[in-house]
């Protein structure tokens, strides 16, 4: 079953086997606002728990999308260059970035699940 | 605004928030070399008619570009500026306004800087250009460090028909920022002996661009379709440098080429020499790449009642919202040179710039054959646009100290920026605007024949 995590700066990471999808929150694309553009990495990259692996602008701020897990890019979501708007159309959803093929599948025991994640949220205000 | 100069009282307060007792304990730890003690010994006040006289014959010292035969470049050229370009960039509305940190309400400078970049795009035959930057070298180091990001590669070829200055603003760059630069030899390739360069060889899987120039440092023409095509091959980025941006009124553009960055300096185009500044940096690139290009970008766009309208696009970009992460550390313009170019190429039209273009050429044709006319002068160019180069029979240094006090100003000896190279001592760079007249070239020569003798 697949597991899903989320980050303090607000990715959110879905684990299917030895895979993770990763995108930003629902309420993450709410602060941003309009999603204008989204650079993703190249497939084949090697990304680091933490490190920046992807960037999200909208009409209003570009912001670091950070790899919540470490690993290997396989797959990212093409669709978003022709239309950015899926990530505010869909987040959790169509609106994903980016697949990784985990080095370290523990390191999603670090990271909420989605209570936390709404406790933590609503923390912030 | 008034000048309001702080009273003691002022000064008493900060000091005393700040926890220091005296101006002189706040600069303690200055050394004390570099302190002065009073006031710098300046001569007594005058009145206003005597400074004039004083800074007029001051100024009398200096051979003006246009009182003289002038054949000058090398990067910084000589043109006619029509008189309604200055007239036009000194209204109070242009003149005095800075770069708009609230950038809708400035429709006229959005607008100006949008037909700018249009302007730009044209004349470069590329896809998208930014409002300006600071000049045409600041805009090859930032095309240098823009094809880093898209190609996430390390390394950059340089041409050695760059402009040593250009070279030397990519070094300093390069220092901080940690890239590397592969700077090719600066001979002039069609001197014999000195074997040409070939950039495409110099390409591996760390070079991010090959930057070549053209026409060149010594002003010849070159076709760079072929190293474009290789670049793409091997998934570098090809960066155009333009330091005479007239000569694209006359010459196959850049974007032609296969180039993914043209970086060019403005100053022809509506800018006096203005003693080596400010002048006006011409960045041009790709759609594809569009948000790896530093500076600022006016975009076109309608409002919700459907009306034409100008924003500034692409800012998330820029410093004030990206900080260290942002796509240059340039996040204004050089507003009023752009403008006055915009204005003056307006005036021209492209009849017009092809027009200018093609007096250019004719006055260094009609230079460069006089002066290779005369003994143990050979010119070195197989092709130009409005300046070259030839060899002397010996040194040009001296030799154009020598014109200089028979009133003439005959280009600039290669010696004046690589010093230490014996085998370019003797070459002269000579530059022919439309400015040079039949008599000014005669007058050159003729004094050049005295020198030599």
């Amino acid at each position: 079953m697949a597991t899903l995590r989320f980050t303090q700066d607000h990715e959110w990471v879905r684990q299917d086997g030895d895979t993770a999808t990763v995108g930003i929150t629902d309420y993450a694309q709410e602060q941003l606002g309009d999603v204008v553009y989204v650079e993703l990495p190249e497939v084949g990259r090697q990304v680091e728990r933490g490190k920046e692996a992807a960037v999200v602008e909208s009409a209003k701020a570009a912001s670091e999308v950070y790899a919540p897990v470490s690993g290997e890019i396989v797959a990212v979501n093409d669709v978003l260059a022709g239309d950015p708007a899926q990530v505010n159309a869909d987040a959790m959803g169509g609106g994903w970035f980016m697949q990784i093929r985990l080095s370290d599948p523990k390191e999603l025991d670090g990271l909420m699940d989605e209570a936390a994640y709404k406790a933590f949220v609503a923390e912030q205000h | 605004m008034r000048y309001l100069p702080l009273t003691d009282a002022d000064r008493r307060d900060m000091l005393a928030a700040i926890g220091a007792a005296s101006i002189d304990e706040l600069f303690a730890d200055v050394p004390k070399a570099a302190q002065r003690d009073g006031l710098v010994d300046l001569p007594k006040a005058m009145g206003e008619l005597e400074v004039e006289r004083r800074l007029s014959a001051m100024a009398e010292k200096n051979v003006a570009a246009g009182s003289v035969p002038f054949f000058i470049g090398g990067g910084a050229y000589r043109h006619h500026v029509p008189a309604a370009v200055d007239h036009l960039i000194q209204r109070g509305e242009f003149l005095t306004s800075y770069t708009p940190y609230q950038p809708e309400v400035s429709q006229g400078t959005l607008q100006y800087l949008f037909e700018f970049q249009t302007q730009v795009a044209l004349l470069t035959g590329m896809e998208v250009a930014n409002a300006s930057l600071y000049d045409g070298a600041t805009a090859c180091a930032e095309a240098v460090a823009m094809a880093n990001r898209v190609t996430r590669r390390n390394k950059a070829v340089l041409s050695g028909g760059l402009h040593p200055h250009y070279r030397s603003v990519c070094e300093t760059y390069a220092r901080f920022a940690g890239n590397e630069l592969d700077a090719q030899d600066p001979a002039p390739l069609l001197i014999k002996g000195a074997g040409g360069e070939d950039l495409a060889a110099r390409i591996d899987a760390d070079t991010a661009c090959v930057v070549v120039q053209n026409p060149d440092f010594y002003g010849e023409i070159r076709d760079v379709s072929a190293l474009a095509q290789i670049c793409h091959d091997k998934g570098a980025l090809l960066v155009v440098v333009v330091t005479e941006v007239l000569s694209l009124g006359a010459i196959t553009p850049p974007g032609a080429m296969g180039a993914d960055i043209v970086a060019a300096e403005g100053q022809s185009i509506g800018n006096a020499l203005n003693f080596g500044g400010p002048y006006v940096g011409l960045f041009a690139t790709r759609d594809k790449f569009v948000r790896q290009m530093p500076g600022r970008l006016a975009g076109q766009t309608v409002d919700a009642e459907g009306r034409r309208g100008w924003v500034l696009t692409l800012s998330t970009r820029e410093q004030h919202i990206r900080r260290e992460k942002a796509t240059s550390n340039i996040c204004t313009n050089s507003g009023l040179c752009a403008l006055a170019f915009t204005i003056h190429l307006s005036l021209l039209g492209e009849e017009g710039l092809t027009g200018l273009a093609r007096l250019n050429h004719a006055a260094a044709v009609a230079a460069a054959e006089r002066l290779a006319e005369m003994p143990g002068v050979r010119l070195v160019n197989h092709s130009f646009f409005n300046e070259f180069t030839v060899r002397l029979p010996r040194p040009a240094a001296p030799v154009v100290e020598k014109l200089a006090e028979r009133g003439v100003l005959g280009g600039i000896p290669v010696s004046r920026f690589y010093p230490e190279r014996a085998d370019l001592a003797d070459l002269l760079l000579v530059a022919t605007t439309e400015t040079v007249t039949e008599d000014d070239i005669a007058r050159f020569a003729a004094a050049l024949t005295e020198v030599l003798q």
